[in-house]
């Protein structure tokens, strides 16, 4: 076998948004000789983009709230589907780690008295975000970075795992390869961490950046461990829809929390015309009272505009699809005539930026148009709700990439305290494994390796012709049109087969030029992560017939909570590779946390 | 509407390379960093380029834009006249590795120099009472996104490359500021910035300023003050008087 660049390592985490680093400081300070792996430079990862904050119940601004109303608002917006005891754990951990991003450095908007400040998100009975302005997920990693690079923890930049390595069943490390020469690299390690995001780059329409390819997701099956929910994907109500260009793009919930309304061409506040059932109790009725609400917490119910975001995204689509939409087909999101401009560009100045400088509108004047956008899977790895570990031994699993904690549809500013609380407890449990390994090291086998190269140097010579570029612009096509927010039995098939057919067609994958920093040959390898999760979300969709959360079925309208409300979907590959998938009945909460969700608000 | 579009793109390594032609059908409302994906897409699959959010936040695609370092996904083809071919070359200041991909580690080097954030003794565990009048400054100057643009346009190191070594740049001046005026950090960084960072070498002729994305007043708002902070602390009579009675040590 040729000699490979090799490293050795208690802890290999790969990934470096939030729960990459955060994991990776945990391993670090539990003593652990730790290594960050990550497709971008340092800093770059998508949890940059993250806008709105990190929920949170510090209590800063509403002192009645605490984490069993954080804990019911987050079971409740993902549709009792949630994992409770990842629920319970986020909410109760969420402030500590808030506190710790502010002892490290970063800045978060102040209230009067000098603390945190806390902003209003959809779900969220109290303004629990802690923010920066709309630039939080900015402040975040750039702390965390900042915390990574102080404590000398080893990052691996534009590197990019292809494989787990396993020593019988158990994880012995990973192997990649660094963009800049394409040469290989073997991780010798036995405890991987994976933090490697999302899904979203399969869908036409997305707010998520070329990296989000799922890889995680794709590492961990073939690894052996179990997936969980991939049924569920949501459509972030408010992306941009025009210029093209830009369409998708990430427009924040920031906008409605700080008093932006939804308006159709006829100039109505629809969003008063699809309150569910489900959320009646705690949603205001009138416009009055939706408008006293935001000073007013304890005597007004929530706007609208403020309902979990599958709901809000389901109301979008409809209203375009009654042809009530915008010029670009989107709908109106209005703050320009709510709030005044010094007040717009305080809160929101990335947003007042991007709309200035990419589509020539000012926010302060006039309103958005916007659309759903795929943005957000909370499907994910099976993890054990404390210790972040999968079903593998020695393989963890944090944020995005995890699964069971937003269960059918994820809050706004759950997902940066999610990255914190979890990306921690994975990383410290995962230096707890690796110490207690101590001299029984699992070993890389070298055939494996060698599988694993000839494998990703295959679309160098498959004598093929397939373009990478068509073949994901085909999937993402597929995706869009087949698995999007409203989804039929007939067109997933279409997918499924789709989806076959362009798995087919990649053995014939052709890439030009050498190994160097080749953007061509990179994606080809990627493409293999997303065919096969693309495959898990079609399958599990087509499985759960019901509609909840972030999977919507027009010929399973209803929310079915007797069967399907305590289910989970499971999907695992079976010998041979093949994708299968089985049921597994959902943990249910003990009675003091049970009696909290049944709370009126 | 969609029209032909002409790119003229720097490709090669470091052993040298060219600038080439392609042309693309480009729309209305796109940006430098979409035509540069058609021609990935449609001409030249192994072109090099960075990019991630593709909408200003993150930093990645910093590049030579007929000349001017910018952000490709900010640059919109609507504003360059149609018919002329754009040009696109890599960050000057920093060695080619392909294409449009630059080896910028000079900057990750320069971050491991600066002394971390250090809670003063009144309050030295989080939650910290800060007021935003006082967090605002150093807010500012993370906005930063690490683009990289200032330190590429900085003439102190664009054409000098012996001065990196003594010299961390704008994006660290800032850095550097952050951390001084950050209401709840103990650690005095003047000395070090001015004597050991570089921050003597800028003559203050703001071109960092001008190419910042996120607008942030690099020079006026971090790299004077600091100036002046640093000579306040050197000049300060009554610190002068102190230190020789062996009272402060500045």
């Amino acid at each position: 076998m040729p000699e490979y660049e090799r490293h050795t390592y208690d802890v290999v985490v790969i990934g470096a948004g939030g729960s990459g680093l955060r994991a990776a400081i945990a391993a670090h300070e539990a003593g652990a000789r730790t290594a960050v792996v990550c497709k971008s430079l340092l800093g770059k990862a998508h949890t940059v983009m993250a806008e709105g904050g990190i929920a949170a119940a510090m209590g800063n601004l509403w002192p009645d709230d605490n984490w069993k109303v954080h804990f019911r608002d987050t079971m409740r917006g993902g549709k009792l589907l949630n994992n409770w005891r990842m629920a319970e754990l986020h909410a109760k951990e969420a402030p500590e780690r808030v506190w710790e991003l502010e002892q490290w450095g970063a800045l978060f908007d102040r209230t009067k008295d000098g603390l945190i400040s806390q902003r209003d998100f959809g779900g969220h009975r109290y303004a629990r975000l802690a923010h920066v302005g709309d630039r939080t997920g900015l402040e975040m990693i750039r702390t965390l970075q900042q915390r990574t690079v102080q404590l000398g923890v080893d990052v691996y930049m534009e590197c990019t795992v292809t494989d787990l390595m396993r020593d019988g069943d158990r994880i012995a490390g990973a192997l990649g390869y660094w963009r800049e020469s394409g040469r290989f690299v073997v991780f010798e390690t036995p405890a991987v961490v994976l933090a490697t995001g999302g899904i979203g780059k399969s869908w036409k329409v997305t707010s998520n950046s070329w990296e989000y390819t799922g890889d995680g997701h794709a590492l961990a099956l073939r690894a052996g461990a179990t997936l969980l929910n991939m049924e569920f994907i949501q459509f972030h109500p408010t992306g941009m829809v025009w210029p093209p260009s830009v369409r998708g793009l990430l427009v924040t919930e920031s906008v409605r929390g700080d008093g932006g309304v939804l308006r159709n061409s006829e100039g109505r506040r629809f969003m008063f015309d699809y309150i569910p059932e489900f959320f009646k109790a705690e949603t205001a009725d009138t416009e009055e009272e939706a408008d006293r609400w935001y000073d007013d917490k304890k005597n007004n119910r929530r706007p609208p505009e403020l309902l979990p975001r599958d709901e809000v995204a389901r109301a979008i689509n409809s209203e375009i699809k009654a042809g009530r939409g915008s010029p670009h087909g989107g709908v109106f999101l209005d703050i320009a005539s709510r709030r005044s401009p010094e007040y717009i560009e305080k809160r929101l100045p990335s947003m007042y930026h991007q709309f200035m400088e990419l589509a020539e509108v000012d926010i302060t004047r006039e309103p958005m148009e916007i659309g759903p956008t795929c943005h957000y899977v909370m499907g994910g790895v099976e993890v054990d709700p404390d210790s972040a570990a999968s079903r593998v031994p020695g393989l963890y699993a944090a944020g995005e990439v995890a699964g069971g904690m937003h269960g059918a549809n994820r809050l706004g500013g759950n997902s940066l305290s999610d990255l914190l609380v979890f990306g921690r407890r994975a990383g410290e449990h995962a230096a707890a494994y690796a110490s207690e390994i101590g001299g029984g090291r699992p070993v890389v086998p070298d055939e494996d390796v060698t599988v694993g190269v000839r494998t990703a140097l295959a679309p160098f010579d498959s004598g093929g012709a397939e373009n990478p570029y068509r073949i994901q612009q085909e999937l993402q096509d597929a995706m869009q049109d087949l698995v999007g927010i409203i989804r039929r039995e007939q067109e997933m098939q279409l997918a499924l087969k789709t989806i076959h057919d362009l798995q087919e067609r990649s053995k014939a994958l052709a890439v030009e030029g050498n190994r160097q920093y080749n953007p061509g040959w990179n994606l080809a390898l990627d493409l293999r992560n997303m065919l096969l999760v693309a495959e898990a979300v079609a399958l599990a969709a087509m499985e759960r017939k019901e509609s909840r959360g972030g999977h919507t079925r027009d010929d399973f309208p209803m929310t079915d909570y007797d069967f399907w409300g305590k289910r989970n979907v499971v999907i695992e590959l079976a010998g041979g590779g093949a994708v299968h998938l089985r049921l597994q009945d959902l943990p249910e909460p003990p009675p003091e946390l049970a009696a909290l969700l049944e709370e009126p608000h | 509407m969609a029209y032909d579009l002409t790119l003229r793109i720097w490709r090669g390594d470091a052993s040298g390379g060219g600038l080439v032609d392609y042309t693309v059908e480009a729309e209305d409302g796109e940006v430098v960093l979409d035509a540069v994906h058609h021609v990935q897409a449609q001409l030249a699959g192994d072109m090099a380029v960075r990019w991630n959010c593709k909408a200003g936040k993150c930093g990645s695609c910093s590049a030579e834009v007929n000349g001017r370092p910018r952000l490709m996904c900010l640059a919109r083809l609507s504003t360059f006249s149609r018919g002329e071919p754009i040009t696109i070359t890599p960050l000057r200041t920093f060695p080619v590795i392909r294409d449009l991909v630059t080896d910028v580690s000079f900057n990750y080097r320069k971050a491991e120099m600066v002394p971390a954030f250090t809670p003063t003794a009144e309050q030295p565990t989080a939650p910290f009472r800060m007021a935003q009048v006082d967090v605002e400054r150093s807010q500012e100057f993370r906005k930063c996104i690490e683009c990289w643009l200032c330190q590429d346009t900085c003439h102190v190191i664009r054409d000098h490359d012996d001065n990196k070594e003594a010299f961390s740049g704008p994006r660290f001046f800032i850095r550097y500021a952050e951390l001084d005026m950050h209401p709840n950090d103990a650690l005095d960084r003047k000395k070090l910035v001015q004597e050991d960072r570089g921050l003597g070498l800028c003559n203050i002729t703001k071109c960092c300023t001008e190419v910042c994305p996120e607008k942030i007043k690099i020079t006026d708002n971090g790299i004077i003050p600091m100036k002046e902070r640093v000579v306040d602390v050197k000049y300060d009579p009554v610190r002068l008087f102190r230190r020789r009675r062996g009272g402060d040590d500045v």
